[in-house]
């Protein structure tokens, strides 16, 4: 009987990220249309587009191999389940102990690879130019993921999630390297997602475009995979962020149906509000040349470092 | 309670660190003088703070000459001498922000190797104080070798006073009178350096240090 709450309770965390995830994006449209004194889309665009493209027909190129077909799906089903393993709502679920910052970096990094695979798969020049600039983002977003994942993992002596979550729960102070690993974590959340400083996400400007290159052979059902896993990806950014900086509301192990309401309540705010400081900071600032993301990056590369290297002076060494 | 302390003392004093980063970083002038006064004013508070926790108010009036002399007169007299002399575009480095970050973190590295060595029976307090100080200083002296300008390296070398300060203050023990000679010292330094800076322009059209190395022959 336990076994089937918990299954049921992890359940509703993998559905509740699938079905939540078009919903940030379109909420981030919205604000971002009001900021910018347009009314905007509706909030539930993304699922009327999303029902649009699987209704389409897939076009596919002549030449296309089997991995343009099946790139797609494992691009979603990578993205799906490192997003489904982040606490949400709860801490301690069934699956809670493969909820590691390595894995959800690892599983981030493979969809990574099969996107920039499949953008050259066609032989397109623009897939390619993509594909390229995506691995040279990824290069550096890459090593600063993983020292942002040190400091952490070091603060709390975990790298499971629900450990982190747990640990900053209970003892919330002010740590330099804490903060320090926050800004990397939303430079390359922002980097990841090709949000505005280093991409944007709502052009198809030949020069500046990176993720819409990689991805505009696709059309139909397939096109509807890639977007949906964009979305989740956003998703599972703001759920890390507010996972580990500020895990208030958290669910414990083995909580009550009233634990579970708060803990999905709070989660909702968290999302509400990491959306819309997202949109804040996107349309308060230009977007950099190609060439100067790396110097971008290269700052969240340097705080993790830092981060890193302030904890060994620190009071707990 | 003196874990809370402690640790808003190491933020400060992190800041700090991070905040020299951050000049080696910025690549425009008014850019890099709004760093340094930021700079100047995290340095009066982690001084006020450390007077706070060891009980010694002469340090509140350290805090007092940091804030008001660089946090204040010399970011303001160094962005009229901008100015005047009509150079607030791009800074050129002489290597790229890339090699010079990466540098920048070798050398807190470094420096906290040193410092964890060293002082490895000293009070935890005073330790990470000299280990951020250390790297602040080195970073100051990274950014004097790295910029070309001459109004960076002036800043560079403040941003290096602001470490020994820091130093100071985390040892316990300099004296009131030492700490106010060594902030006017550190002004007519400063007065010196700007009128350096306007004969060297008169002289070579430019503050750019390499006319200085070209004049004596020392390149190509």
């Amino acid at each position: 009987m336990a076994l089937i709450r918990d299954l049921a309770v992890q359940g509703a965390q993998m559905l509740l990220v699938l079905v939540l995830a078009p919903l940030l994006l379109g909420f981030t449209r919205k604000v971002k249309g009001r900021l910018l004194r347009r009314r905007g889309p509706p909030v539930l665009q993304p699922y009327r587009d999303l029902l649009r493209l699987i209704r389409k027909e897939a076009v596919i190129a002549d030449n296309a191999s089997w991995l343009f077909r099946s790139g797609p799906y494992m691009i979603f089903a990578a993205t799906w389940v490192a997003a489904a393993l982040v606490p949400t709502f709860a801490t301690g679920l069934t699956f809670s102990w493969a909820a590691d910052l390595i894995a959800i970096t690892a599983l981030i990094g493979s969809a990574r690879f099969f996107l920039a695979l499949v953008g050259m798969d066609i032989g397109t020049s623009f897939g390619g130019i993509g594909s390229s600039r995506e691995m040279m983002f990824a290069s550096l977003a890459e090593p600063a993921m993983i020292m942002i994942v040190f400091t952490v993992a070091l603060v709390a002596g975990s790298t499971q999630l629900s450990n982190v979550a747990n640990y900053m729960q209970m003892h919330a102070s002010l740590r330099v390297s804490l903060g320090l690993a926050l800004v990397a974590l939303i430079i390359v959340a922002v980097a990841e997602n090709a949000r505005i400083p280093v991409d944007n996400p709502a052009t198809h400007l030949e020069l500046t475009m990176v993720h819409e290159a990689m991805v505009l052979e696709y059309s139909g059902r397939h096109l509807a995979m890639i977007e949906l896993a964009a979305a989740v990806k956003l998703l599972l950014y703001v759920s890390l962020i507010a996972c580990i900086f500020c895990p208030w509301g958290l669910a414990p192990a083995d909580g009550t149906l009233a634990a579970y309401a708060t803990g999905a309540a709070s989660y909702l705010v968290k999302l509400l509000a990491g959306g819309f400081l997202l949109v804040l900071f996107e349309t308060s600032i230009a977007k950099m040349r190609v060439f100067r993301v790396p110097d971008f990056l290269g700052i969240a590369l340097m705080l993790g470092l830092l981060g890193t290297l302030l904890l060994f002076v620190s009071r707990s060494f | 309670m003196a874990g809370q302390y402690f640790d808003i003392a190491h933020m400060l004093a992190g800041g700090l660190v991070l905040l020299s980063m951050t000049l080696l970083y910025q690549d425009r002038m008014f850019g890099l003088l709004n760093v340094f006064a930021l700079h100047a004013v995290v340095l009066s508070t982690s001084v006020a703070w450390q007077g706070h926790i060891q009980g010694a108010p002469h340090l509140y009036i350290t805090a007092l000459i940091a804030l008001v002399l660089k946090a204040i007169i010399i970011p303001v007299a160094l962005r009229r001498m901008v100015v005047r002399l009509g150079i607030h575009r791009t800074i050129e480095t002489v290597v790229g922000v890339g090699p010079t970050m990466l540098l920048g973190m070798g050398l807190v590295a470094l420096s906290m190797v040193v410092m964890l060595r060293a002082t490895a029976t000293a009070d935890p307090l005073a330790r990470e104080d000299l280990a951020f100080a250390l790297s602040v200083v080195l970073l100051g002296l990274l950014m004097m070798v790295t910029r070309r300008n001459a109004v960076s390296q002036v800043i560079g070398f403040m941003s290096l006073e602001n470490g020994l300060i820091l130093a100071a203050t985390g040892a316990k023990g300099m004296p009131l009178v030492v700490e106010i000679s060594v902030a006017f010292s550190v002004l007519i330094a400063f007065i010196v350096i700007g009128v350096f800076l306007f004969r060297i322009r008169e002289r070579f059209d430019s503050v750019d240090v390499a006319a200085l190395d070209a004049f004596r022959g020392e390149r190509r």
